[in-house]
Order: C-alpha cells, then structure tokens, then sequence
C-alpha cells in the first residue's frame, strides 16, 4: 500500500492512515472528562485567563457552569462575547492566550484545558442547535459586509441581533473564510466551518452572496451608495514571493493554497505530494503545510526559517507539535535559488544567516537541500484592489478603535486591518466590537437626542 | 517505632482502627478481608433480636455529596441494621474471633428497649467470645420508628436503664454509642456513665436529606419515587463529630470515661485529632466504603510515622493532649493578635483570597500594587479572621502570625498586650467581673 517513489505524488499512504493521520488533533472531551477538567478551574479573581482572551470570554463563569452540569448556560458565556466559540475552541493558539496565564500553570506547570472545555460546551450547544439569540425589532438599515470569515461572520451576526439587514459578500465559493480554507484539517474536522456558519445565520437577517469579489464584481463606492454602514473583514488575499531563481518551477506552491486543497479535497489521497518536501518560512502556516505533509506521506519534511527559533511566529506548542510528527526545523537559513530539472523542483540553495548590527544579513556560506516539493510560507499581504482611498497603514486598512476606518461609513476588522494579530480570535472581537460601533452610529442617526442623551 | 497496640476498656487489638458498625462488618467474608488488610478491630453489624430479620430495601440506599473531582465527601444511608438471620452472624463470628485472636470484635446489638429483650440476647453474644458489646443507640432511621435505636439514644433514662441491664446481664464491656440527633451530647453520655457503661462511642449518623431529584422531585436515594432521611457520614461530619467527642472529654461528669471517636476518620491525620481529643481509638466506615479496606495501611504508617517524628511512644502518650486547650469562647485571650500573611513565593495569584475578603470581610489585601497583579495583606485593616487562610488553594501559602507583645498593631495603633484577658473581664461586657484592685 502507499508509495515512496520521488516526485509529487498521491497515495502515498494507505487509506486507513489518512484517516487516522487527519482526525481530530484533539479529540473532544467527554462528559466525564469535562467534569474532570473544569474542577481544576480555581474561579480566580479577575481571571488572568478572561484578560488574555482578546474576546474577553468569561472563563471561570462558563468552566463553573460545566461543572455544576449546565453545558447550555456555558455555552451562552461563551457565545455572548464570541459568537464563533466553537472554532476559536479548536483554533485559538490557547497556550499563548488564556493557557499561558493560567494560574494553574504557576502552581504545577499545567494549565485548566481552558479550549477543550469550550469546545465540550460550545459543542453541546450546537449539537442540540441551541438558538440563543433573537433578533431585535427590524430597524430597516442595511448593512454590507465584505467576507465571510471570522470578521465578517461576527460583525454579521452582531448587527443581526441588532435588527439590522446583513448582505455578506463573499469571494469564494463557500463561506467561512480561513475557518472554511486556512485552519490545518486535523485541527477543525467533520465540516464544522460550514456547520457553525449555518449555526450562526440561525439567527436570520444575513444574507450570504458567494463568488462576489470586492475589486472584481462590486466597488466599495457602490456599496456606500447602497448601505447604510459598509464592514470590510476580507482578510489577505496576496501572498509574499520568495522572489528568487526557479520560482516558476513546477513544484514550488503557495502554502496556502496546499491547506485550502487540502480541506476541500474528498480524498485525500488525491492530493499528490513530494516525498522530500521543504518549507520556506516560520508562523503557523508553514506549521500547517509541513505537518499535513509529513501527514500524507512526506519522507522528509524541512522546515527553513531565516531567523532563530526564538524568532518564529508559530508558538512553541505548534513547533513541538512539527518535531513531534517527524518535521524537522532547521533555523538561520534563507532561500538563495531554487534548483530544478526538466523544468521541475530538484533542490534549493539555502544561505545561512545571521544577526549583524541589528540586521539580518547572510553569511555567504550555501548548502543544497534536495526537494520535490516546495511550499512558501512567507507571509500574507492584503491586496488593496477596490478600497479606493481608504487609507492605510502598513499595507493595511487603518482603522481606529471602534474599527472605523478613513471613510465615512465604513467600518473594518480581520487580518486585513494593521490592528489585526492574524488570529481567528482577534478578528472575532474586531468584528464583534465594529458592528456594536455602526449599532450606535445608526442610532446616533436615527435619533440623535436619545444618542446625546 | 512507635507501639500503636490499643487497649480499650480491656479490648485489645494491635492498632486503634477499628471498623465500626456498618454494611463493612456484615458478615464473614467482609470482616476476614477487613483482618487481613489489617484492622485492628472490627464492630459487627448491628444484631437484632431472635426471629424473623429485619428487611431493606431494594433499591438504592445510599446518597452522597462530592466535593472537586467527585471526590466523596459525605454519604448518607438508610440501610438498616442486619437483615441475615441472628444465628447465622452470632456463628460466623464465633469462627472469625477464633481465626483471628489478636483482632478486636465487638458486637453491636439493637433489640427492643425491654430488659427480658436484653437479657435474651447477651448470653448468645457472650458465646460467640467477642470481646465486648456496643450497645446501637443511634440509627436515626428506620429503626428509629419502632423505638429503637436514636429513639432511645435520645432519652437519657432509657440509655441509663439499657446499660444497667447490660452490665447487669454480661461480663463483657459495654460500649454505648451515642447519636448525634440531640441538642446537647453531655447528657446521654452522663447517663450511659450512670448506668455503668465502660465506655462510649460517637458520633452515630446525622438525620440528614443529601440531595433532592430535580426531574422526580424525591430526595435522594429515592425508592419508588420517594425518599426518606437517612443517616449522614464520612469527611463531611468529622467537624460535629470531634466537638462531640471533646465535649464529653472536658465535661466534669464524664471526663476519663472511654471514648471510641468515629465520624469521618478517613487518614491517620483525622484519628490522631479524635485521639487527642480524648478518643482512646477510632471507628472507621465511609473510608473503606469508598476506598476499600486497604486504607487501614495509610492510617497506620501515618499514625506510625507521625508519633515516631513527634517522639511519641504509646497512643497514651497522644490521647487527650488536646483536651485542656478546649475552652469556651469567653475564656480565649483576647489581647492575642495575629495578621494574615501571603507567601509571595508560593502565591499563584488566583485571587481568592483578595475577593473574599474584599466581598465578605475587612478589605485587607490587594489586588493591585503599582499596576501589577500582586496579593498582599493590608495589616491596617487585618483582623487576622482566618478567610484568607481557608480559601487559599495553595497549602501554606497564607498563613497567620501572631503579633510579639509590644509590637504596635498597624489596625488599633496599639501595642499587643503581653497579658492574657477574656471576656469575661472587658469592659464592654456588661456582666464583666470586677477585676480586683
């Protein structure tokens, strides 16, 4: 079963070890294990846990409500400040959020599983389809929102709640956004993107329109034109060239565009990949491109970051979780050139590289890491295309602290705003907290003596 | 090495714990294995009198409560005392006494409060060679409705009358077991004494509902959707159980009678605090319900291990210690001052301790200093109650200092005393005596 031949293949493994390989990263826990876990929560005095939340969940309120058996009402603790709990349960880097400041970890170097207990509520909830919110009265405002990830999802259904009209726009073909395209498979298994999505528009009032791309099918102008507020969540659609020989060669791919195949694919054995496969760059999603393809079979699997291990951008966790599964990192390299044969990936010259005087410059010493694949991961930009003159800053939309941005009337949020922390949880509360912000500007409208007041 | 052989009233067995009278002790099998893990004693399940036995119930007879981790934390029954024919125990544990010479074995008896009940029932006791009787005084159900058990217990003359023939009847020990279902535990015990008993026992189970069906609304444990009071025991009601034991201790009238401490023994710790309340051993029953027999072993090594660090050599040397300092409140000193203080190495920064004396004390300790995440005692404003202490999850991470005479009392701004006064002589106490000139 499986083959280990060189060059880009699928089936390199028997159908049983795909399986295995990309099932839940952590399996939910169960009733009992719930229970468990949630008596370690100490209840702590303005928990250090609910602080690091960017969310602001109540932690020690939705832990207790485990523990004395209302699942339901956790649930609520949760979904009142994160309407996308369920996916944050199984994405949020914990251990360098609510995790990492758990008082428990002071006391024996062992956090509350603060994630596996939101995921244990969260999913009770939904399993049961809990509806927890209605709709205020209609207001008759309209409000667009453009993507339909994280940001998009959360402004949405704030606004919804608030009795407004959502249209989210969405460029691809289904929506979700990274939780749907950009989430390694293992970590957000059994459709649950597309099953929280339905959860949330439970709540009626927004409308999604797919294959809608700002730039390409509509402009922003038109938007003002036609809403009342106008809410940017579109994340970043560019990625960063390595800008080096070879990068055309079959065989060199954008990281990204591997994890969201890889999530859309049925088979998994259909997506071919190399039996020795380097990545280029040091966050989460060179994690995610390696992991996965160690997972499907990869012999070799290196990692090549240009900075020290200090320096990377995946947390530790997410590092020893690639050492774990056979990934090797290899720090203080940069790509020089990519080495092909008849046309195809052979190899890449790597530079290695040091610190000098504050900059990181190369050394002049190379050496040839043999490849028959090559995934970049160095990076995502936003691409600007139909913003107009919004202004940005750094390469992003600038915005201020409520998420309004230079623009009257258009409000941002997500990766695609220079505020953003890149984290599904971060763009959650950047939505969240735009959507109360346009709530109080179109008050302010239509009743200016009650907003004064 | 320290000698944890016990003698009690003339029962010896080669280590205080004893099991005490319950579902454990009910027949053979449970008593051999109970010997061979290594119980210095056992009481045997309750006898009746000759006849038809008692029934129970069929469906669930215990509830219980449980504190983190369902760690149980108190039980409650309505098992009644022994439903196998009296023969049948009173053979079996003439057998056992005789495999097993060096163990203790008690038997515990329950018949009506008549003397021609009791008189029927010793010789065939006597027979069997158990060292001594426990006479059951204390089931708060069930057999409390035919007049038995705490509804006797609970009348000072009856347990009087009881023990009188029982000394009267038998050569063997008495024990009386006392219930904890009365306002005050000094009279039945000073009855018991008056009728000659060689000792008594406590506490038996406390009358208690331990938890109600919220989809049936029954108590717990419900039978055929009803539920009735049971008896309660384990950790939960050890706290009753040593103030009932100290009580008699330091009670003039009964100081010196025998006590055998029971009422949520469940390590060493809890029966060296009995015992040093005046307890000359202990009576152990939720620990081995819910954790097996094998627990004897923790206790002893723990018992062992403790005197041996403390330079005890014999249980005598433990029993009673702490008996003098059991005082009334009126007579605690009042010039002591202690202040609460936070070991900021082992502190783990929860705040607990903070909100619960912000929310529901004397707003002495931080939350906050310079910006940062930092718990310390204000001693300004400290009382020295204590909360801190107990809420802190941290073992010996808050612990109280008592202030040296002389130092100034940040609270008062007053000096500590170096002189001892009570109650009973401040001046805010109307009925203060005069203190001499």
């Amino acid at each position: 079963m499986g083959t280990n031949v060189s060059g880009i293949h699928g089936g390199r493994l028997a159908p049983a070890d795909y399986e295995k390989n990309f099932s839940d990263l952590h399996p939910p826990l169960d009733h009992h294990e719930a229970l468990v876990a949630a008596d370690r929560c100490y209840f702590c005095y303005d928990a250090p846990c609910m602080t690091a939340c960017p969310t602001s969940i109540d932690i020690p309120m939705f832990i207790r409500q485990i523990s004395t058996g209302n699942p339901i009402g956790s649930a609520k603790t949760i979904f009142d400040q994160n309407i996308l709990g369920g996916v944050c349960a199984r994405v949020c880097p914990t251990e360098t959020l609510c995790e990492q400041v758990c008082v428990r970890n002071t006391a024996e170097e062992r956090p509350v599983e603060i994630g596996r207990l939101q995921r244990y509520a969260t999913d009770t909830a939904m399993e049961q389809n809990i509806q927890f919110y209605q709709r205020a009265e209609r207001t008759g405002s309209r409000i667009a929102v453009v993507g339909a990830g994280p940001a998009g999802l959360a402004c949405a259904h704030r606004l919804a709640m608030n009795g407004h009209d959502v249209i989210i726009f969405d460029a691809r073909v289904k929506p979700g956004g990274l939780n749907e395209y950009g989430i390694a498979t293992y970590k957000s298994t059994d459709d649950f993107a597309q099953r929280e999505v339905d959860y949330l528009l439970s709540i009626g009032g927004i409308e999604i329109r797919n294959g809608q791309k700002l730039g390409r099918d509509f402009t922003l102008g038109e938007l003002t034109e036609n809403f009342d507020a106008v809410f940017l969540g579109m994340g970043l659609a560019g990625v960063n060239a390595l800008k080096t020989e070879g990068e055309q060669l079959s065989g060199v791919e954008d990281a990204v565009d591997f994890i969201a195949a890889l999530r859309q694919v049925e088979n998994k054995a259909d997506i071919a990949i190399g039996r020795r496969v380097v990545v280029i760059g040091g966050g989460m999603t060179a994690i995610d491109a390696a992991v996965q393809s160690k997972l499907l079979g990869a012999e070799e699997v290196t990692i090549c970051y240009r900075r020290g291990k200090e320096h990377m951008n995946a947390s530790e966790y997410e590092q020893d979780l690639a050492t774990s599964k056979g990934v090797m990192i290899r720090h203080w390299l940069q790509p020089k050139r990519v080495i092909g044969k008849d046309g195809k990936v052979a190899g890449i010259e790597v530079e290695y590289t040091a610190m000098q005087d504050g900059r990181l410059v190369g050394t002049g010493e190379t050496g040839i890491l043999a490849a028959d694949q090559i995934f970049k991961a160095i990076g995502q930009t936003f691409d600007p295309t139909g913003v107009g003159n919004l202004r940005l800053e750094a390469g992003r939309i600038a915005i201020d602290a409520e998420g309004r941005t230079s623009m009257a009337r258009v409000w941002a949020g997500g990766d695609c705003v220079k505020a953003g922390e890149d984290l599904t949880v971060t763009s959650v509360a950047q939505g969240r907290d735009a959507a109360d912000s346009i709530n109080r500007a179109l008050a302010a409208a239509a009743n200016p003596a009650v907003a004064v007041a | 090495m320290a000698d944890l052989r016990n003698n009690f009233v003339g029962i010896k067995s080669p280590n205080p714990f004893w099991l005490a009278s319950a579902p454990p002790t009910d027949k053979a099998y449970n008593v051999e294995r109970a010997f061979k893990a290594g119980w210095g004693g056992v009481v045997w399940k309750t006898l009746g009198e000759e006849g038809p036995p008692v029934v129970n119930v069929n469906g669930p007879r215990y509830g219980a409560i449980w504190g983190a981790d369902r760690r149980l934390l108190g039980l409650n029954n309505i098992e009644l005392i022994t439903d196998r024919p009296l023969q049948v125990n009173l053979q079996e544990m003439k057998q056992v006494k005789m495999n097993w010479p060096d163990r203790a074995l008690i038997a515990s008896i329950m018949v009506p409060c008549e003397e021609a009940s009791w008189k029927a029932i010793l010789p065939l006791v006597e027979e069997t060679g158990a060292d001594g009787i426990e006479l059951n005084f204390g089931c708060p159900h069930g057999m409390s409705e035919r007049g038995m058990g705490s509804a006797v217990g609970q009348v000072p003359e009856y347990i009087e009358m009881v023990v009188r023939w029982c000394k009267q009847y038998t050569r063997m020990p008495v024990i009386t077991k006392l219930t904890p279902n009365i306002t005050d535990v000094r009279k039945p015990a000073r009855a018991a004494k008056a009728g000659g008993t060689d000792a008594v026992s406590l506490i038996n189970t406390i009358n208690s509902i331990v938890s109600v069906d919220l989809d049936s609304f029954a108590p717990q444990p419900t039978v055929g959707g009803k539920g009735s009071h049971g008896g309660y025991c384990g950790p939960a009601v050890k706290p009753i159980a040593l103030n009932m034991v100290a009580e008699i201790a330091r009670d003039p009238e009964t100081y010196g009678l025998p006590i055998s401490g029971i009422g949520g023994v469940t390590t060493w710790r809890d029966a060296a605090e009995f015992m040093t309340l005046g307890a000359g051993n202990v009576q152990v029953c939720t620990a081995a319900m819910t954790y097996g027999f094998k627990i004897v072993e923790e206790m002893i090594t723990g018992l062992s291990d403790w005197m041996d660090a403390k330079g005890h050599r014999t249980l005598e040397d433990i029993t009673g210690r702490a008996v003098p300092n059991v005082t009334d409140w009126q007579y605690l000193n009042l010039n002591y001052i202690a202040k609460a203080h936070i070991d900021q190495d082992a502190c783990i920064k929860c705040g607990r301790c903070h909100i619960a004396c912000e929310d529901t004390s004397h707003q002495a300790i931080t939350s906050m200093v310079d910006g940062v995440r930092h718990f310390e005692v204000m001693e300004d404003e400290c009382v020295g109650c204590n909360l801190c202490v107990n809420v802190c999850p941290v073992d010996n991470c808050i612990t109280m200092v008592g202030l040296e005479a002389g130092v100034v009392d940040q609270r008062t701004g007053k000096p500590v005393d170096p002189n001892y006064a009570n109650w009973t002589t401040h001046p805010n106490n109307p009925m203060a005596r005069q203190a001499a000139e």
